[in-house]
């Protein structure tokens, strides 16, 4: 029998219901098995009543056994949606950085409502300066923008931005067959990445990524130096590795570019930004001279308090 | 005051929002808004950062147009740093936003759009998707997974990430084309062109043809358009100049940094999404019947500002479009037909792309140096023009940004359409669930 799934994407950009999508040939041997009881993208379920005469807030959430959110929290509809979901779902999974860690929108966390505002609705060029827009019929900001386990407990984190399907696959199948605890290995990216390391940075400074890496692109990535030790940040030492899946080379590094951590923290509680610099001191890289660190080593994972505004000097 | 109807969420569509169409005493539409739920505030929190880093981190505005982000933000990039990539590196930038395109142009015909024609519009809404169609054509349902799968899979193979790439980078792209990959690629690109051929061929024998009454009526507007163009002018996904034309037809070419003379933005105490209109057509009205300063972007308005297009089979598939509905053409489900024309000349680009022996040249990358500059960067995502705007401090740091982004061109149209066609189905109070996903399917063409 086919189980029943509610999926919704919250402060979220829809990538990783794209990265589903993209599961290939397999998606249509999992489609049958899943029963979706709401989707937005795939499926005409609505929260207010199939013929729009219900009362919002209450909304129309049915039962399911998996509850799949992708997206964080950025206004009282998407807490109040959550909320709801997670007393009809036996297990929720949160699905991809947004939803694990804040993602690229909580890095609006480094400013205040007001600041973020002043600028979207009275500061753009072409924006013809107004009151930032206020109706009952579109929700309020809440005041940071969250990681889906600050509001309601979670069963299931699967970062990435996006997801790999692969880990999708996995952890569904997981609770297909009873288990009721799934997480991905506690590996960090340069666990999985070829490149060679010499533990010794070549620069000591750190380069911003205005040129290309140095690299011979008829050899493989095992021939290409270390991209810390040619002197680029890679986030790589204090990032989950599998991005690309279970087997594949991280995907950025592929690209011949530098990691930017979107696969969130290796495990609970670290602090990559603490732990990176650590890892650059130890090759001989100079943390100090990196540009916009904070926002940079937080880049995916500005919720639960790791980016907030800077105070007044 | 009657009834009020609360549509949320409008789906099989990318984003957040709900319609509510209020009914007046006798359960005609007295009023309809369109609320768009979010906003992320990217405009903000993109200040300070290092304007190398802002490809990879506006891309992530949209899931499904990624690589379009990517591309402008890169060209706004390169023009802060005052560069010009070597030629190898801006075709690589067209073939991956090509090929990018095609599985979007894919995903919205089958899985988004495709339900109401061919399971029907008033279908039970537990049938008229995606897994009714798995159901109603299985083969055609493997075609398109398959198809799906093989763009992400070539965009992988070059860039390693198919959503939210990497590989523009200021200056050029991070790696070239070997002539490996080439040879893989055009493999892959002939795929996804006879793909786009069938999908027309399937969509004007069988789609088109059995809704002509709808697509004659639903959601159906008299507004302006815009779109990018060579100076052909042909149309051109990556780069050009902004033709914004009038409902009549005339229209005005600009510059990309000359956009603020044109096009200014309206807030609305309704929706977090903006309202932009054309500055010069005198004011702002979203009345039906006299609209003022309304214009469309995506699909259908790019074709209407083209004077052709770049590729022989798409250029054949417009002549024959232009024949049956003129230009511009109005009608608002054109929309979908206008997308599969827009599929033809990006696979077609993709095989010239990779015929062309400039591409794996190793010549893919110039340096960088910051310095403080403004620079504006426009192509044409799915769903329309996208313009960013930035400026960085002597440091090469981003201390201003500007966004107008494919869907919030069509803010105050996608209102109108919904307004003409919840007051065209609805009247004395009768409405049911096909009825409101009619309404919906005036809100569909407008997706990437």
């Amino acid at each position: 029998m086919a189980v029943k799934v509610f999926e919704d994407w919250l402060n979220a950009c829809s990538g990783c219901e794209i990265s589903i999508l993209n599961i290939g040939d397999a998606l249509l041997d999992i489609l049958p098995q899943l029963e979706f009881v709401h989707i937005t993208p795939l499926i005409d379920h609505k929260l207010f009543g199939q013929t729009g005469e219900g009362t919002p807030p209450a909304m129309d959430i049915p039962e399911a056994v998996v509850g799949i959110i992708t997206g964080g929290i950025r206004n009282d509809e998407y807490k109040h949606e959550l909320e709801e979901v997670r007393k009809k779902v036996k297990f929720l999974i949160a699905l991809g950085s947004c939803a694990c860690y804040g993602g690229i929108p909580a890095m609006a966390n480094m400013w205040k409502i007001d600041e973020v505002f002043e600028k979207v609705y009275r500061g753009c060029v072409t924006t013809e300066p107004s009151p930032t827009p206020e109706d009952p019929n579109i929700p309020k900001w809440t005041p940071l923008c969250q990681a889906l386990d600050e509001i309601v407990k979670v069963d299931i984190s699967i970062p990435g931005c996006p997801p790999h399907p692969d880990w999708i696959a996995d952890a569904i199948t997981a609770l297909l067959e009873g288990k009721t605890e799934w997480k991905l290995p506690e590996r960090s990216v340069c666990d999985t990445c070829p490149t060679p390391r010499e533990k010794k940075s070549l620069t000591g400074t750190v380069k911003r990524p205005l040129e290309n890496l140095t690299f011979n692109p008829d050899e493989p990535l095992d021939k290409m130096r270390c991209i810390n030790e040619q002197g680029f940040l890679c986030l790589g030492p204090v990032t989950l590795a599998g991005c690309a899946g279970k087997t594949g080379v991280p995907r950025c590094i592929q690209a011949r570019t530098a990691c930017r951590g979107c696969f969130g923290p290796i495990r609970k509680g670290a602090v990559p930004m603490v732990d990176m610099m650590g890892a650059m001191t130890s090759i001989g890289l100079d943390a100090k001279t990196l540009v916009d660190r904070r926002a940079m080593m937080n880049r995916y994972i500005g919720a639960h308090g790791m980016l907030k505004p800077i105070p007044a000097k | 005051m009657g009834k009020t109807l609360t549509i949320q969420p409008v789906t099989r569509i990318e984003g957040h929002a709900r319609v509510v169409i209020q009914l007046d005493d006798a359960g005609n539409v007295a009023d309809t808004k369109f609320h768009v739920h979010t906003s992320r505030g990217f405009e903000k929190f993109c200040e300070g950062r290092p304007a190398e880093e802002m490809p990879r981190i506006v891309c992530h505005i949209c899931g499904i147009c990624p690589w379009a982000h990517s591309s402008a933000s890169v060209k706004a990039t390169d023009a802060v740093f005052g560069v010009t990539p070597p030629p190898a590196a801006v075709k690589l930038r067209r073939l991956m936003q090509a090929i990018a395109y095609v599985s979007d142009k894919i995903l919205n015909f089958y899985f988004l759009a495709a339900p109401d024609f061919v399971i029907g519009p008033d279908a039970d809404y537990s049938v008229r998707n995606v897994v009714g169609i798995v159901k109603a054509a299985p083969d055609i349902a493997k075609q398109v997974v398959h198809m799906r799968y093989l763009g992400a899979q070539m965009l992988e193979s070059v860039a390693g990430r198919a959503i939210h790439p990497t590989f523009n980078v200021p200056g050029g792209v991070s790696k070239p084309l070997t002539e490996a990959e080439r040879q893989e690629l055009l493999k892959g690109a002939r795929e996804l062109l006879e793909f786009a051929k069938f999908t027309m061929k399937f969509a004007k024998e069988n789609v088109f043809p059995k809704y002509m009454d709808a697509i004659k009526t639903l959601g159906v507007i008299k507004v302006g358009y815009m779109g990018t163009v060579a100076p052909d002018g042909s149309l051109d996904f990556y780069d050009g100049k902004i033709r914004l034309m009038r409902p009549d037809g005339s229209y005005d070419d600009f510059a990309y940094d000359e956009y603020t003379d044109h096009i200014a933005e309206k807030v609305m105490p309704w929706s977090y999404q903006k309202f932009p209109y054309a500055k010069k057509w005198g004011g702002f009205s979203m009345d039906l019947d006299n609209p003022v300063g309304i214009y469309r972007s995506n699909t259908l308005a790019r074709i209407n500002v083209a004077d052709k297009m770049k590729t022989p089979l798409a250029q054949a598939e417009l002549v024959e479009f232009r024949n049956n509905f003129g230009r511009p053409a109005h009608y608002t489900l054109l929309y979908h037909y206008a997308r599969l024309i827009e599929m033809l000349q990006n696979a077609e680009e993709a095989i010239q792309l990779l015929e062309d022996p400039e591409i794996t040249s190793r010549d893919i990358r110039v340096k960088c140096e910051p310095r403080a500059a403004r620079g504006v960067g426009c192509v044409e995502a799915p769903r329309g023009t996208l313009i960013h705007d930035y400026e960085t401090d002597k440091d090469g740091m981003i201390k201003n940004v500007n966004l107008i982004v494919g869907t919030t061109h069509n803010t105050a149209a996608i209102s109108m359409s919904i307004r003409q066609a919840a007051s065209m189905l609805i009247k004395g109070g009768k409405y049911d669930q096909g009825i409101l996903n009619m309404v919906e399917m005036a809100i569909r063409p407008y997706d990437p």
